[in-house]
C-alpha cells in the first residue's frame, strides 16, 4: 500500500473525512458569493506567501499544475494538467497541459508559462521571494519539448512530488510579465483562473467576475464573488448572521459555532474537521538560557496539554493534543505511546516536579522571558494566556507580547524574540512537509529555533526517501523522539476547523486545510 | 479680518514644519524596520541582499538628512510619495478612507449638535429640576458608555430586532445616498452620543454660568421676554466654550476612532493608521500625522473665527 493510500485510509478511518458539502443537484449558474476574509493579504504574490490571507483573496484568478481532489483527499488531480506520467524512479515527471487555456488578458498558456513560474519558486531572481524554494530544491531541470509539455528532472527521487505539484501557492503566471517584471505578481493580478480580477479596494475587499474563457467547460457557476475583509470575529459573525456575507472560510471557534446555530437555525451549514494546522512553543536557542536543553525541556513538560485541550477546545480552534505529525493521520504518534512523553501525558504533578528540578539544575529557578505571540484572537491570545498560566506554576514568570502578523513573522525570522507561540501550516498530511520545519536551521529557515541538528537533518532525509510506510513510519518516531528530547520546538495543540456557509452555498467541499479548494469554480448559489 | 486669516494661515506653517520634524526623527528612533517586516512578513526566506536591495529602492539606504530633505520637499511640493508597504500613492491610500472618517465625523458632529444645544440648555435652565437630572444621566451615561460597546448594542439590537444590518462595504454618498447613509448612520450615533454628552455638558456649565452674569440681569430688567434673554443674550456668549469642545473632538473622530471603524468593520483612516504604524510605513505615518495636524490646525481657525462672530466684542485683526 503506498504512503498516500494509507493516508487516504487514515483518515477515513479516523472519522474525518468530510462529506460533501452540495447535495445532489444540478448547479445554478448566477449569483455573486459574499465571503468574509478574516485577514488582508499584504501583497498578491502566491509564491510569497504563506498566510491564507493570499489564497483567499488570489486563489479564484489563478491556476495550477496540479490540484487536490478534496472528494478523494489527499488524492491529486490535473488543473492545467490534462495527462501526466510519472517515471517509476520518481526521477522524472512528464505533464501535459490542457491546450484550451488563455490567461485574463487573452494570451495562450504554455508549457513556458508553467517553466517560467517553477523556475521562479525553486531559483528566485534576487530581490524575489519564494517561501517554496526548499521545497523545490529537488527539482534539477525544467523541459519544455513543446508548448503542451512539460517535464521536470529531479536531483533525488521526493515520494511527495506529485502532492507539491498540487500545492494552492504554485499559482501559474505569465513568462512574458515575469520576464518584464519579475515582481509583477506582487501587485497585479493576471492569471489563468476561473475569475477575473475585478477590484482590490484596500481595507475593504476584492471582487471578482467569471471568467468566460475559463478551461473548465460550464464553470464558474458564480457570476462573480466578493471577499470582504472582516478582522474582528464579532463583525463577522453578525455578517453571518445578518446574510451579509455567505460563507467564512478559514475557521471558527466552538462558541462562535454554537452562536451562529443558535442564531441562524438551518440556515447554516457546519463543517467539522481536523486541521493540518498546529500551535508550537518555539525556543530560540541562539539566546540564553534557551540554549540550555534542561530549560527549553523544562517549559516544555510543564504545560498540561490534556486539560489544556479540554479548556481551550471550548473556546478557541485548538483541540488535538499530538506530536509533529497530525492526530489521526497515518504517520502520527499513538496516542499512548504520546502519553508517555512529559507534558504530553496525564501526570502533570509529576512533570512540574521535575521541570523545577531541571530549571534549578540549569540555574533558572527564578525565569522571566517575554512570549512574542500574534495579535490574532484565535486561536493565539488564548493559547498565549494558557502558556503564562502554565509556566507560572512551576515559577517562572512571563510577560505576554502581541504583534501583529507581519512584524510578528519578521521578529521570528530575523530571531529577534526568546520564546514564541509559532505555527505550521500545511496544506496536506505529508510527513516531509510537516516535519521540514524541524530540521537545521541552515536548511529549513522555517525552523524558528535557529536550531542546528545533524541528527534530525539525518533522519528527516532518511524518511523522505523511504517508501515503504512501516520503515518511514519507525524513521518518523526516532525524529519525533530527537525532537521531544532536544525540545527545540514543541507542539501545543492541533488546530480543529469549523466552518460555517449558509445553506445556500453549494459545491465548497470541505477539507482539513483551509490553503485548499479555494478558488471557487465549482461553487454555486441554491437561490 | 483678512489680514488675522493670512497672519494665521502663514503661521500654520511653522507648527507643521515641527510637526513633519518631529514625526519624521521620531519613526528613525523608534525600534523597527520596515523592510525586514514586508519581507520577512511572510515567513519565508530573504537573503540579507534582498533586504539591501529593498532597502536602497525605498531610499532607506542614504543618509537620514537626504531622507529628510526629500520628505520636505515633497511636502512643500504636496507630493507625499508612495507608501512603503503597498508602493501605491499615499494620496490615494488616504482619500480612499478619507472620504468615509469624514463623512461619519461629519454625521456625528451634526447629531452631536443637535442633542447636545437643546439637552445642555434645558439642563441649565431647569437646574436641580427632574429634568435637569435625568438630562444629567443621560450625559454621564454617555461619557461612560464607549463608543464601540454602544456600536455592537447598537448592531445586535438591528440583527435581533429587524434581522437587518447595515451594508458592509462603503459606498460613497454620490453613487447610493441610501446605501451611504444606511452604512454610516449607525457608527455616527454611537459616536455622536458620546460626543453629545461632552458637549452638553460643557453647555449646561457654560449657560448656568452665563445667568448669573449681570448683563442677564439687567436684559431682564429692561423686560426683555426670557426666550430671548436666552437665545439672544446667554447662548451666544455661553457656546463660545462649547464651539471649542465641538471643534476638538471633530478633529479627535479623525484617525481616532479605530476600535468603532471595527465593530462596523469600516475602512476608515484610524484603521489604516494602526496598520501604517505596526507595519512602520514611514511615509504613510508621516503623511497621516500631517493630514491630523492639518484638520487640528484648521478647526482651530474656523473655531477662532466662529468666535469672533458669535461675540461681537472679538474682533481679529483690529487694532
Amino acid at each position: 500500500m503506498s504512503y498516500l493510500r494509507m493516508l487516504a485510509a487514515g483518515i477515513a478511518a479516523a472519522g474525518l473525512a468530510f462529506a460533501g458539502t452540495a447535495d445532489a443537484q444540478t448547479p445554478k449558474r448566477g449569483g455573486t458569493l459574499t465571503y468574509a476574509i478574516s485577514a488582508e493579504t499584504p501583497h498578491y504574490d502566491c509564491h510569497a506567501s504563506d498566510t491564507f490571507a493570499t489564497l483567499h483573496f488570489a486563489s479564484p484568478f489563478y491556476s495550477t499544475l496540479m490540484q487536490f481532489d478534496l472528494s478523494k483527499y489527499p488524492g491529486v488531480k490535473g488543473d492545467l494538467a490534462e495527462s501526466w506520467t510519472v517515471a517509476p524512479d520518481l526521477m522524472t515527471y512528464t505533464f501535459k497541459l490542457r491546450s484550451n487555456v488563455a490567461f485574463h488578458d487573452g494570451t495562450p498558456l504554455t508549457s513556458a508559462d508553467v517553466k517560467a513560474t517553477y523556475e521562479r519558486l525553486r531559483a528566485p531572481p534576487t530581490g524575489i521571494v519564494s517561501t517554496r524554494q526548499a521545497t523545490f530544491g529537488d527539482i534539477d531541470t525544467i523541459e519544455t519539448p513543446d508548448a503542451t509539455t512539460i517535464t521536470f528532472k529531479m536531483k533525488a527521487p521526493n515520494p511527495a512530488m506529485m502532492e507539491h505539484f498540487a500545492s494552492p501557492w504554485n499559482c501559474v503566471y505569465s513568462a512574458a510579465k515575469l520576464a518584464a517584471d519579475p515582481n509583477f505578481p506582487r501587485n497585479n493580478i493576471m492569471g489563468s483562473g476561473p475569475f477575473r480580477f475585478g477590484e482590490h479596494v484596500k481595507g475593504s475587499h476584492v471582487t471578482g467576475t467569471r471568467n468566460e474563457r475559463y478551461f473548465e467547460p460550464g464553470k464558474p457557476y458564480l457570476d462573480g464573488f466578493r471577499g470582504v475583509f472582516m478582522s474582528q470575529p464579532a463583525a463577522m459573525l453578525n455578517a453571518l448572521q445578518g446574510g451579509q456575507v455567505m460563507a467564512e472560510f478559514r475557521g471558527i471557534s466552538p462558541a462562535e459555532r454554537d452562536r451562529l446555530v443558535q442564531g441562524m437555525g438551518d440556515r447554516v451549514r457546519i463543517e467539522e474537521s481536523g486541521w493540518t494546522l498546529n500551535l508550537l512553543v518555539v525556543f530560540n536557542v541562539e539566546k540564553k538560557p534557551f540554549d540550555d536543553v534542561r530549560v527549553r525541556q523544562a517549559l516544555n513538560m510543564a504545560i498540561d496539554r490534556r486539560a489544556g485541550a479540554q479548556g481551550l477546545a471550548r473556546q478557541a480552534t485548538l483541540r488535538d493534543v499530538g506530536g509533529l505529525v497530525r492526530p489521526g493521520s497515518p504517520f502520527a504518534i499513538k496516542d499512548a505511546d504520546l502519553a508517555k512523553v512529559p507534558g504530553y501525558g496525564t501526570n502533570i504533578a509529576a512533570a512540574r516536579a521535575e521541570a523545577r528540578r531541571l530549571l534549578q539544575a540549569a540555574g533558572a529557578s527564578n525565569l522571566k522571558f517575554v512570549l512574542h505571540n500574534r495579535a490574532t484572537p484565535q486561536p493565539y491570545t488564548p493559547a498565549g494566556i494558557y502558556l503564562v498560566d502554565q509556566w507560572r506554576q512551576i515559577g517562572v514568570e512571563v510577560e505576554h507580547r502581541q504583534s501583529e502578523t507581519s512584524p510578528y513573522l519578521a521578529a521570528m525570522s530575523s530571531g529577534n524574540f526568546d520564546v514564541a507561540v509559532d505555527f505550521s501550516n500545511l496544506f496536506m498530511d505529508e510527513p516531509s512537509l510537516g516535519l521540514a520545519k524541524y530540521v537545521s536551521f541552515d536548511r529549513a529557515p522555517e525552523n524558528r529555533s535557529r536550531s542546528i541538528d545533524r541528527e534530525l537533518d539525518r533522519l528527516y532525509d532518511l524518511q523522505s526517501r523511504e517508501r515503504d510506510t512501516t520503515k518511514r513510519y519507525d524513521i518518523i518516531r526516532q525524529f519525533e523522539a530527537r525532537m521531544f528530547e532536544q525540545v527545540y520546538q514543541a507542539p501545543l495543540l492541533w488546530w480543529h476547523r469549523i466552518i460555517p456557509t449558509n445553506k445556500a452555498v453549494m459545491g465548497w467541499e470541505m477539507s482539513p486545510s483551509h490553503n485548499l479548494g479555494q478558488n471557487l469554480a465549482g461553487v454555486w448559489l441554491n437561490q | 479680518m483678512l489680514g488675522y486669516l493670512a497672519n494665521r494661515t502663514l503661521l500654520m506653517i511653522p507648527t507643521l514644519v515641527g510637526v513633519a520634524i518631529l514625526i519624521f526623527f521620531m519613526l528613525r528612533v523608534v525600534p523597527g524596520d520596515i523592510v525586514e517586516v514586508k519581507l520577512r512578513g511572510d515567513g519565508g526566506s530573504v537573503t540579507q541582499e534582498t533586504i539591501e536591495k529593498e532597502r536602497a529602492r525605498l531610499g532607506l539606504d542614504q543618509p537620514m538628512i537626504v531622507q529628510f530633505g526629500q520628505w520636505m520637499t515633497g511636502l512643500a511640493t504636496l507630493n507625499l510619495g508612495n507608501s512603503m508597504w503597498t508602493d501605491r500613492p499615499v494620496v490615494e491610500e488616504i482619500s480612499l478612507r478619507l472620504e468615509l472618517t469624514l463623512q461619519v465625523a461629519l454625521m456625528a458632529t451634526v447629531i452631536a449638535i443637535l442633542i447636545a444645544i437643546p439637552l445642555g440648555t434645558l439642563s441649565a435652565l431647569f437646574k436641580d429640576t427632574w429634568i435637569d437630572y435625568t438630562i444629567r444621566i443621560v450625559t454621564i451615561a454617555g461619557l461612560a458608555v464607549p463608543s464601540f460597546w454602544l456600536g455592537m448594542i447598537i448592531i445586535l439590537g438591528l440583527l435581533y430586532l429587524f434581522n437587518w444590518l447595515p451594508p458592509i462595504t462603503y459606498t460613497p454618498f454620490y453613487v447610493d445616498p441610501v446605501a451611504n447613509i444606511s452604512q454610516l448612520i449607525w457608527p455616527a450615533l454611537a459616536v455622536g452620543y458620546r460626543y453629545s454628552a461632552v458637549v452638553a455638558r460643557m453647555v449646561r456649565s457654560s449657560i448656568v454660568e452665563v445667568m448669573k452674569e449681570d448683563y442677564i440681569r439687567t436684559a431682564r430688567a429692561k423686560g426683555v421676554y426670557e426666550k430671548l434673554v436666552v437665545s439672544r443674550h446667554a447662548m451666544r456668549n455661553a457656546m463660545l466654550p462649547a464651539i471649542t469642545v465641538i471643534g476638538l473632538e471633530f478633529a479627535f473622530l479623525i484617525g481616532g476612532l479605530v476600535v468603532t471603524e471595527q465593530v462596523f468593520n469600516l475602512n476608515g483612516l484610524g484603521r489604516l493608521f494602526v496598520q501604517a504604524i505596526s507595519r512602520n510605513d514611514f511615509t504613510l505615518i508621516q503623511s497621516i500625522v500631517m493630514l491630523i495636524a492639518v484638520v487640528f490646525i484648521v478647526t482651530n481657525l474656523v473655531v477662532d473665527l466662529l468666535y469672533a462672530w458669535l461675540d461681537p466684542r472679538i474682533r481679529y485683526g483690529s487694532k
